[in-house]
């Protein structure tokens, strides 16, 4: 009987409860690039994630086709040039959140550390942010930089100009429970 | 108890995977969406005539395409450098589906209009649609000869000719495109011992990417129910794209020198394997002019 009782309580233990797991009701993904003859920018607002308070777990998945730029001829270049949309439609991130308390307040740094997956390549990285408890809440964000040349990103070389070799990336994703 | 020990190691185990599970999770979540292709083509022009691509709204393109004369020309000829024939264009996205266009080729001094409605865009996913169709009209006015130099009181009616086209293009993949045009030109005034009012044709062409920036084209006009004594010949044109940044060049070869559809689809005199080889360049500049979104 002891042990069917500890049994079960392992069993509960493991199970993950729902009130734990959070989706991201709103996502803002965007990122931007200095150039030598223009500024490149691009906003995602497509991007779904959940998010494990008990564990910390955390992914997301940002489609790739849904940036979106200020010229259309800068989108088409992007899909096609660049990140080869059609063969790695999206881009994901895999990874744990830690340093930060459930029931404290305020802005409280945190570091994401996993596999983020990007033009097919997957690198291992540690991503500075903070996280917020508001009202219920969960507020993520994070400022990090991509190097391009880890994801295999390739710059025509008639086009060098207009890119820069490293692009600066936002995120900002509200969550609610699930 | 042995099952429940199994259940409790099943779940526990369970847990290692659990980012894994997050994602299949989170991916079982999303509703399939749909994905339309893009970029079928690289600009609005196979060789002479239409691809099915619009612009985006709120874009400006700006076209100028030139023909040299033929090469058979030779020396006395520099190879047709001598000879320019050139068309100057505009056309603006109206909406990402809708475009509008206008331009003057100096072949016969033409002026054309036209509107492109992408009526079906190529899709997977959610929507599983394999073409793209393009709905392409203009309206063609020749302002050559001048009234006084025509062989007959030539009215405005006279010089008018249009096109009906469908452009249906599959995008099979990144590197390969083809399309389909069938295509009805007419003439309001012709030499009815030469030639119809009405011109059908099916256009057949594609491209062939080779690099991120470069890809190479080709596109031939089949005319139906062309009578003996008709003069003219059914064109014929190869091309190398190039894309830089904001524009596009297209070195092309060619039997035809217009740049109007009633031009080359219904007067091209030259015949390409006997030497009658057009050089050509079309270069696009886009600009944006509205920002998308």
């Amino acid at each position: 009987m002891i042990r069917k009782l500890i049994v079960v309580a392992l069993c509960s233990l493991t199970l993950p409860g729902f009130s734990q797991k959070y989706t991201a009701e709103k996502s803002f993904v965007s990122f931007f690039s200095h150039g030598a003859i223009e500024d490149i920018a691009a906003e995602n607002t497509k991007t779904v994630s959940l998010f494990n308070t008990a564990t910390g777990d955390v992914v997301f998945s940002i489609p790739i086709k849904e940036f979106e730029f200020d010229k259309s001829l800068m989108k088409e270049h992007f899909n096609e040039k660049y990140m080869d949309t059609e063969k790695f439609p999206k881009s994901t991130f895999q990874g744990k959140i830690s340093g930060f308390q459930g029931d404290a307040k305020g802005e409280q740094q945190a570091m994401a550390s996993g596999k983020l997956t990007m033009h097919g390549v997957t690198q291992e990285v540690q991503i500075p942010g903070t996280v917020e408890m508001v009202d219920g809440k969960i507020v993520m964000k994070s400022k990090f930089i991509v190097k391009l040349a880890d994801y295999k990103i390739e710059i025509p070389k008639l086009l060098w100009q207009n890119i820069a070799e490293q692009v600066e990336v936002k995120v900002e994703f509200t969550y609610k429970p699930l | 108890m042995k099952l429940i020990l199994l259940a409790a190691l099943l779940i526990s185990s369970s847990c290692v995977f659990a980012q894994d599970d997050l994602l299949k999770e989170l991916e079982q979540n999303q509703k399939p969406e749909t994905e339309y292709t893009s970029a079928t083509f690289k600009g609005t022009r196979l060789v002479n005539g239409q691809t099915i691509e619009t612009k985006g709204k709120g874009t400006l393109e700006f076209i100028f395409a030139h023909r040299f004369g033929a090469v058979n020309g030779g020396v006395y000829e520099m190879f047709g450098l001598d000879q320019a024939y050139v068309r100057i264009g505009l056309e603006y996205g109206l909406t990402d589906r809708l475009g509008v266009g206008v331009g003057r080729n100096s072949v016969d001094k033409t002026i054309d209009t036209y509107l492109r409605y992408k009526v079906l865009r190529q899709s997977s996913g959610a929507t599983n649609m394999p073409v793209t169709i393009t709905a392409f009209g203009n309206a063609a006015v020749r302002t050559s000869p001048k009234k006084a130099d025509a062989t007959f009181d030539i009215t405005l009616e006279d010089r008018m000719s249009y096109t009906g086209q469908l452009l249906i293009a599959r995008k099979f993949s990144p590197g390969l495109s083809l399309q389909l045009m069938p295509t009805i030109v007419h003439k309001n005034t012709v030499d009815k011992t030469i030639e119809n009012n009405n011109l059908f044709a099916l256009g057949m062409g594609g491209r062939i990417k080779v690099s991120r920036s470069i890809a190479l084209t080709s596109e031939y006009y089949y005319r139906f129910d062309v009578g003996p004594n008709n003069p003219y010949y059914n064109s014929l044109g190869f091309g190398v794209d190039i894309e830089t940044g904001g524009h596009v060049f297209q070195l092309v070869m060619t039997n035809t020198r217009g740049l109007t559809e009633r031009a080359f689809l219904g007067e091209t005199t030259g015949q390409f394997f006997e030497g009658d080889i057009h050089l050509g360049f079309n270069v696009t500049r886009t600009f944006q002019l509205k920002k998308p979104k």
